[in-house]
């Protein structure tokens, strides 16, 4: 099934959790995850189940003013 | 941190430095620890982007920034909808597990103006959901009421466009802000030099927040020095209550007892 991360449309495998998905980009260091504009708290990875067509955005911080 | 008289409170936060520095535009992060260092502010504003998926050796700024010592303030810069903005300021609270945002709306990106409606609108909504909001906003007066009446634990009108350095451009209009403002008033973005913020303070500020002044400085551990010193000379200067402006002289010496009288 496909979804969008981050803007860019990627292809994974059925009943994939937030964490899995995650570990298998793996990302290291402080992130937050959205899921079709609703936060999915870090206490949630495991057990949210990710759909066909769901649009994430994987944020961390940087730099600013 | 003891607490010195005349600290300033945001909420349920209290800081003795009333200089809030920004984290972006530095060279490397090694220059920001040291001009950060240099400014000894204890707030340090942060944006939140989306993570680079494919780059895993680049080192984070969190790595930079000792939270023991600073107070991360994420910032919603970038966002251009009150949507984006709360969506934003959410993932900031998820990512530092803390309730306050700088809270930004623009309406232009060559000017950076906030855009007012969006601004208010995103000050109700992240109100209601507990946040301690610190709004960046214009120098308008009406503006300045309707978001503390929304609830903003803090109003930031700018002396001058985000990175411009032009100092306070509407002195009177600051004035008139602080006059009249029943939270703390903090002048963020715009101010270029040391004297832009002891001249902000001098017209009452309880605060002053900055980036490119000190980041995009010849030498920014030395500008974030002088800043130090100049939201210090402000502030009491300010306390101190200057003299009036007079259109004559006033004499320092005693006018009797020249010689040759």
């Amino acid at each position: 099934m496909n979804i969008t991360i981050n803007g860019k449309t990627i292809e994974i495998t059925d009943g994939t959790t937030c964490r899995q998905l995650i570990e298998q980009l793996q990302l290291k260091g402080p992130l937050a995850l959205e899921v079709n504009k609703k936060i999915c708290p870090k206490t949630k990875h495991d057990q949210t189940i990710l759909r066909d067509g769901d649009i994430l955005e994987i944020v961390t911080i940087v730099g600013g003013g | 941190m003891t607490q010195q008289p005349d600290a300033l409170k945001l909420g349920d936060y209290t800081f003795n430095s009333r200089l809030f520095v920004g984290t972006g535009k530095y060279q490397t992060f090694e220059l920001m620890q040291e001009a950060l260092q240099a400014s000894d502010c204890e707030v340090v504003t942060v944006a939140i982007r989306r993570e680079r998926l494919l780059d895993q050796q680049n080192r984070n700024i969190l790595d930079f920034l000792d939270q023991k010592h600073y107070k991360l303030l994420p910032n919603t810069a970038g966002c251009f909808s009150a949507e984006d903005a709360v969506r934003t300021a959410r993932l900031g609270r998820e990512l530092l597990e803390l309730d306050w945002v700088k809270l930004e709306v623009i309406a232009d990106k060559k000017t950076l103006l906030p855009d007012p409606i969006g601004t208010l609108e995103a000050t109700q909504t992240l109100v209601k959901e507990g946040f301690t909001v610190l709004v960046y906003t214009n120098d308008d007066p009406v503006m300045a009421r309707k978001l503390t009446d929304a609830g903003a634990t803090s109003v930031m009108p700018a002396a001058a466009p985000i990175g411009s350095g032009q100092g306070v451009l509407n002195p009177n209009n600051i004035r008139i802000i602080l006059e009249e403002a029943q939270i703390p008033i903090i002048v963020d973005a715009g101010v270029g030099t040391a004297s832009d913020v002891t001249f902000a303070m001098e017209l009452g500020a309880d605060g002053i927040l900055l980036n490119t002044g000190i980041a995009s400085a010849k030498n920014p551990v030395q500008m974030a020095h002088a800043m130090k010193h100049a939201i210090q000379a402000g502030r009491l200067a300010c306390l101190a209550g200057r003299i009036p402006k007079k259109i004559y002289a006033s004499a320092s010496s005693p006018l009797e007892g020249v010689i040759g009288t």
